[in-house]
């Protein structure tokens, strides 16, 4: 199941902050390997991995400002940051949804000639460094971009620099994950549900809309989690399409780089909440979608 | 598709009376290097068969009448209307899938009310008419339960409702049967022989199983290879069967020869007595009951056919042992276990067969 492999470097993504995909998490069928002890080869380089791992977040918890806390994260810059982060994430994701789901509908359920090329351009933005996104981004939208000119000069639409350029960059990085996650549900989805809804009548919309839709809806749900944890952790693409504006486009990634320039204390706190939203993500898909069968 | 006229295309089956009532194709299908090529041909209240092998195209027949694979050539019309352009949604067709395919995440009742739905009736009307159609199934107690819930016997009977509430004129089956235990199975099938049998339009099913096939229908078509190689009553069948395929189905040794008299000489092999007077290519057969064997040369027997031949393999059905033979004639015999302890059987111990005249059956080929 490929999302379960997706979701687990979403998770990773979040905290890293980097579009890498990583291996896979089986959850319960778990092989029982041999009873033997693992060799020190092997067993040495993996507790130094995983201490590498872990440390990190260990150094985050014990640098905490904990008395002071009740008070950074009580005020009105944190607030409006957090709004901002999870609302523009959500629009993101709802954008995603919209446009995502048909186009990973397009790319496992018809045949046209390209349609290799046009999924390795669509996972593209999977393994493009944001901030190249964000230049991307605005060579295509920006107030002189390809398209972004028109957009200004017809409907007085400018997206750079703004709260709605926070949702454009962030479905851009975030969609990929959505689109992958679905169209991998769609394949491993048993296309004979399809055709019987066919000969009871059910014309290609209905058959998607009351069939397909249900049937993936698990792989839609954790697509759009990930997509989600994926937009709320972009940093380089808003920054650079959006810029960094307290209340506009200043969300919580970027307000704890800005953060920790002036004050450590109040980025260690910012970092905190960030690092709370993945763990609740990543326990939600535990329970939810990655135990069910 | 007017000037593709039965004569044209070269069916010759005229089962069904009256062209324009009930079904009349002729499926052509190409898929690499199979080729399918079925007429078929059912009048409305007409349960059909299509019994054959696995792989023998009985399901790629099935997919052609529903819409779901695309017809090669020939025709398809369903009382008089041709239905080779309409797609599958728009077929006033029904499929029972071999899995059945209820939707999982919709209970018993909206599955059924489904096709209703698409067909355009309201939610509320759909509903009850599904509600009607589980309560003709005996399943009013489960309508409200997600198929996971239900029984293999019990999903087969949602699946044939919800086939039937689209009130089609075409109801296709594809092995109805095979996903069910074999209890199940005999309740299940004495059950849908019943619904079949009420059933006014046309239904054609595929089975690989003959009992099912008997049981359940009118007339049976068997499929080999793409082709049509026998097409009859099931009686009439399993007394003349045309190929080893069915032969063996319905467990008789068939054999192939010119007959003279009351002897059919074999095209490879010896010479058959039999009661029958005939002359020309003729179908020899007899059922494996039949089949004496003797460890020695029987010399007070008065069967006029006497073959040598060796063991090649034992299976034991029930109290029976079903021993396969070859030598002089290839044939199978059924023995009991005690018979076949005493000539002390086993592969590659020779044996003599004898079978006498009057249980062969001969009729022209």
């Amino acid at each position: 199941m490929t999302r379960l492999e997706a979701s687990s470097d979403g998770a990773a993504n979040t905290l890293a902050g980097g579009p890498r995909r990583r291996g896979l998490i089986r959850p319960g069928g778990s092989r029982k390997p041999a009873a033997a002890r693992p060799p020190a080869a092997l067993l040495l380089p993996a507790l130094i991995g995983l201490a590498f791992l872990l440390l990190p977040l260990i150094a985050l918890l014990v640098r905490s400002p904990w008395r002071g806390l009740p008070e950074l994260l009580t005020s009105a810059a944190v607030w409006q940051a957090l709004r901002l982060s999870l609302v523009s994430a959500t629009a993101a994701t709802a954008v995603s949804l919209v446009l995502g789901v048909p186009l990973a509908w397009l790319l496992a359920r018809t045949d046209f000639p390209g349609r290799g090329l046009v999924r390795a351009l669509v996972t593209l933005p999977l393994v493009l460094p944001p901030v190249v996104g964000g230049v991307a981004l605005l060579m295509a939208l920006g107030r002189n971009g390809v398209v972004g000119r028109w957009l200004d000069a017809w409907f007085g639409i400018t997206l750079p620099f703004t709260t709605a350029g926070v949702v454009v960059a962030e479905a851009f990085v975030a969609m990929p994950f959505l689109v992958i996650s679905v169209e991998g549900t769609l394949r491993a989805a048993d296309p004979r549900y399809e055709e019987a809804a066919a000969t009871l009548g059910a014309s290609r919309f209905t058959v998607f809309r009351r069939v397909t839709l249900p049937l993936i809806a698990p792989g839609i749900a954790a697509g759009a989690v990930l997509a989600w944890a994926r937009a709320l952790g972009e940093f380089g693409a808003t920054i650079t399409f959006a810029g960094n504006f307290p209340g506009r486009t200043q969300t919580m990634p970027l307000a704890v780089y800005l953060a920790l320039q002036s004050d450590p204390e109040a980025a260690i706190a910012l970092s905190l909440v960030l690092l709370v939203v993945s763990i609740a993500v990543l326990a939600g898909l535990r329970d939810r979608w990655m135990t069910t069968s | 598709m007017t000037a593709d006229g039965p004569a044209e295309d070269g069916s010759p089956r005229t089962t069904a009376p009256g062209a324009a009532e009930g079904l009349d194709a002729r499926l052509l299908v190409e898929r690499g290097s199979f080729r399918l090529d079925v007429p078929l041909a059912a009048a409305p209240g007409e349960v059909v068969a299509l019994l054959g092998p696995n792989g023998a195209g009985k399901t790629t027949a099935l997919r052609a009448l529903a819409g779901l694979a695309p017809l090669g050539g020939g025709h398809l019309r369903l009382d008089g209307e041709s239905l080779e352009r309409t797609p599958a949604e728009s077929r006033p067709v029904g499929v029972v899938f071999q899995d059945y395919l209820l939707f999982p995440h919709l209970t018993a009742l909206d599955n059924v009310a489904f096709g209703p739905r698409c067909q355009g009736v309201p939610k509320g009307e759909a509903r009850a008419r599904a509600a009607e159609w589980l309560d003709r199934m005996g399943l009013a107690d489960r309508a409200g339960v997600k198929p996971r819930r239900l029984s293999g016997g019990q999903a087969q009977r949602v699946a044939l409702a919800r086939a039937l509430a689209v009130r089609p004129r075409l109801l296709l089956l594809d092995e109805p049967l095979a996903a069910l235990d074999a209890r199940t199975r005999l309740e299940i099938r004495a059950q849908l022989r019943r619904h079949l049998a009420a059933f006014e339009a046309v239904a054609v099913l595929v089975t690989h199983d003959p009992l099912d096939a008997m049981v359940l229908a009118d007339r049976l078509v068997v499929i080999e290879e793409g082709r049509v190689v026998q097409d009859g009553a099931p009686a009439d069948i399993a007394r003349h069967p045309r190929s080893d395929y069915i032969a063996r189905l319905v467990g008789l040794n068939l054999y192939r020869g010119r007959a003279e008299g009351h002897t059919v000489r074999l095209d490879d092999g010896p010479a058959i007595t039999t009661t029958e007077d005939l002359t020309g290519p003729a179908f020899v057969a007899f059922p494996p009951g039949a089949v004496t064997l003797h460890r020695d040369r029987p010399t007070g027997s008065s069967a006029r056919n006497l073959w040598q031949c060796r063991v090649v393999g034992l299976e034991s059905y029930g109290d029976r042992i079903r021993t396969d033979l070859t030598g002089e004639l290839a044939l199978a015999a059924d023995l009991t276990t005690v018979a076949a302890a005493e000539l002390g059987l086993h592969p590659g111990a020779p044996v003599w067969a004898t079978v006498k005249a009057m249980q062969t059956h001969a009729y022209p080929a």
